[in-house]
């Protein structure tokens, strides 16, 4: 099964290459992670998606937490929460394709972010099905480049992932 | 006041209670040597970084401080990594200080740089690189506070060189601010609750006590729990000392090369009770078959260790001392019963035991070192047979007195780990329990127990073998012995040319007042035991099968 977890740590140097490290160390492997700062530029948020059953994530929890850097760590899988992904993917687009993707475009509510002479960039966000779905719906035209920013996720109403 | 990076370090060490350092200079760390020159602290150059990371560690071991060394850039941090990969797997305090090129060639290969904080990310509880001279007091602080509460562990903090020349303001650390880190305390009360009642339920409780026991200074607590429990005591290798071998519950050492009894004990309890373990392979044997019958309570502090390998019924994380003074609070004394019986009738019917014969066997040495230090020594030992027989035939009786790499099992260990101890306690017998291969892997260590007069006692049990390897290929390989045998050194003259003394023996008559005359001694000295080439270590486990399943 696969986990989202969000990770508070301290943005202090070679934090990112700990968190990473100790995934690959001890075998755990991550669909995705996304990171950046938080409201508070010494807190960083990891969103890590991780597969594996209960008793591998119990480990991955428990080994982060070791982290002298890692503040907090709240699996967000089972609570009601919001989870969104950026995609951006360039693809072929010829006089008559062009119509049909900016038609694609308009369905999966997405921008179209660069208008070149043979290609179309598109840009769109959305939870982890909708981008599959739109990376589907492209696939046909020739998909040149692609690529998704990872998870992002966030807990329903008043229940926060802050580090108090 | 005004200082320099190296002022500061030296300062804030002291305010660490440090007084004993062991390291080897360079160009990255001359700042620091120029402090330490007129600071007061005492530094034990050792002949090579290994040596001074592997002698931090036994004067940890054998005090219970952190132990403290100090290395140069490149070569001399990367000669550190084996220590810190040592201590890291056997949790030991260890502070690490490594010199760094300046700040502003970082990243360019510059001459002697490694990027050891990148190296050592997996084998450190943390580590730092410090970029502005005036963290150096805060790093200091909290690299001694994450090394030695919770889990134990080395820390590494790595100096550039313009960092510890550069100019400071001094000013005392701000208090510990330190969010993701907190290490546990006392434990559950429910947990512990349930654990007691299942304790009391039992009928064939076994306690399986590790390093964490010795670590959190909890060997009281745990020999009046098997007291009041009636409960046989095991322990593993890095747990030696943690419980009296000459008290009639205990069962000495468990797994691989343990006794028949403790084994046998561990398949049959119903109730096994773990504490500061960790469940390793050597331990285990086949997994499946560990303790099968036995509902399991694992205390420990660490809770990645609970259910890491061995699923728990009842876990309780927390400090061991305090776990088990809850665990006394709530226990009523039971009775001996059958369950005592038949264990001691399995201590009667398979006690450990060597065959005489025309050489010396290595397992009379180690015994009759237990005879002449009167059980009283710390013993260091280095990786391989003779570390084994040095687990089985000598009794420890107090914490700290068994020295040995458990976890990483690194050769070459316990000849730097005993002049580390014997740093540390100056007052007291210590021997390095030596192969003839490991020894040479930190052989000029002579140079360091010589320059410091340094009194320890080397017993090379010299079988002419990488003697571990001979009996695994002996075993398993059809007596291919592949690179294994050795023609090697004459150990006395090399001993006498570093000025240590050296003796060798080949009669068994000759060992106990050769052995006394090492303990007389106030140099170090350094003995060569020939014994018997082909001695196997039993009883053994083979590797992947279930303890009850032992050979010899
Ligand atoms: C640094 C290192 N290299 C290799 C090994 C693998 N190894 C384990 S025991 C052993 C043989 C040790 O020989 P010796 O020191 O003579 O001890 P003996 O087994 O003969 O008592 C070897 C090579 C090791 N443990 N550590
Ligand atoms: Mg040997």
């Amino acid at each position: 099964m696969r986990h989202t977890l969000a990770v508070l740590v301290e943005n202090n140097p070679g934090v990112l290459a700990r968190v990473a490290g100790l995934f690959s160390r001890r075998g755990f492997n991550i669909d995705s992670l996304a990171v950046g700062r938080t409201d508070d530029p010494a807190i960083s948020r990891m969103t890590i998606v991780v597969e594996g059953d209960n008793r591998t994530l119990e480990q991955v929890t428990k080994q982060l937490h070791k982290l002298v850097d890692v503040i907090k760590i709240t699996d967000v899988t089972e609570e009601p929460h919001v989870e969104r992904e950026l995609v951006m993917v360039k693809v072929l687009a010829d006089r008559a394709a062009r119509l049909e993707i900016m038609q694609i475009a308009d369905v999966f509510r997405a921008k179209i972010v660069d208008f070149g002479p043979k290609t179309l960039t598109l840009e769109a966000t959305g939870t982890e099905e909708k981008i599959n779905a739109l990376e589907e719906a492209l696939r046909p035209y020739t998909i040149k480049e692609l690529m998704r920013t990872g998870k992002i996720a966030m807990l329903r109403g008043a229940k926060y992932t802050t580090v108090k | 006041m005004k200082v320099t990076g190296a002022e500061a370090l030296i300062k804030a060490l002291q305010d660490e209670g440090v007084d004993t350092v062991f390291g080897y200079p360079g160009g990255a760390v001359l700042p620091i040597y120029d402090a330490l020159y007129d600071s007061g602290l005492n530094h034990i150059l050792t002949r090579h970084e290994q040596g001074a990371a592997h002698a931090a560690d036994g004067y940890a071991r054998a005090t219970g401080k952190p132990g403290v060394c100090i290395a140069t850039s490149g070569p001399g941090a990367t000669n550190l990594v084996t220590g810190i990969a040592n201590a890291y797997m056997d949790s030991i305090p260890l502070v690490a200080f490594t010199g760094q090129v300046v700040t502003s060639l970082l990243g360019r290969d510059s001459f002697q740089e490694a990027d050891i904080t990148g190296i050592t990310m997996p084998i450190t509880k943390h580590n730092y690189l410090v970029e502005d001279p005036k963290d150096l007091t805060k790093v200091v602080r909290e690299a001694f506070y994450v090394a030695t509460t919770g889990r134990p562990g080395p820390v590494l903090v790595d100096i550039p060189k313009d960092i510890s020349s550069g100019e400071t303001e001094y000013h005392e650390p701000s208090p510990l601010c330190m969010p993701g880190y907190k290490p546990p305390t006392s434990g559950d009360i429910d947990l512990v609750n349930k654990a007691a009642a299942a304790i009391m339920a039992s009928e064939r409780p076994v306690i399986y006590a590790g390093g964490g026991v010795i670590s959190a200074g909890a060997h009281r607590e745990l020999k009046k729990l098997a007291e009041l429990m009636v409960a046989p005591v095991t322990t593993t290798l890095m747990g030696l000392g943690a419980f009296p071998e000459d008290h009639p519950l205990s069962l000495g050492m468990l797994g691989m090369h343990g006794t028949r009894y403790a084994n046998y004990a561990v398949c049959e309890c119903d109730l096994l009770l773990a504490v500061g373990v960790r469940f390793d392979d050597r331990v285990t044997g086949k997994i499946e078959s560990f303790a099968s019958q036995a509902k399991i309570i694992h205390a420990d502090i660490d809770p990645a260790e609970i259910g890491k390998n061995v699923p728990a019924d009842i876990s309780i994380v927390g400090d061991l001392k305090k776990v088990l003074q809850q665990l006394l609070e709530r226990l009523e004394a039971k009775l001996p019963g059958a369950w005592l019986e038949k264990v001691k009738k399995w201590k009667k019917e398979y006690p450990l035991n060597f065959e005489p014969g025309q050489r010396i066997k290595p397992q009379q040495v180690i015994k009759e070192i237990y005879n002449v230090t009167k059980g009283e020594a710390i013993v260091t030992t280095e990786v391989g047979q003779h570390q084994m027989w040095a687990a089985q035939y000598y009794t420890y009786t107090k914490p700290r007195s068994f020295i040995t790499s458990g976890g990483l099992g690194t050769m070459g260990y316990g000849f730097p780990a005993a002049i580390g101890a014997q740093v540390g306690c100056p007052d007291e017998v210590v021997f390095d329990i030596a192969g003839d291969g490991s020894i040479q892997m930190n052989i000029q260590e002579l140079a360091t127990a010589v320059n410091y007069e340094l009194p320890v006692n080397v017993a090379i049990l010299n079988n002419g073998y990488l003697g571990m390897v001979r009996q695994w290929q002996e075993l398993f390989y059809n007596r291919r012995y592949s690179h294994s045998e050795m023609i090697n050194p004459d150990f006395v003259k090399l001993a006498e040319a570093y000025g240590a003394e050296g003796y060798r023996v080949e009669k068994a008559a000759d060992i106990k007042p050769v052995l006394e005359q090492a303990v007389k001694s106030s140099k170090p000295v350094m003995m060569d035991f020939v014994v018997e080439q082909e001695e196997n270590v039993v009883p053994m486990v083979p590797p992947g099968e279930a303890l009850n399943n032992m050979l010899g």
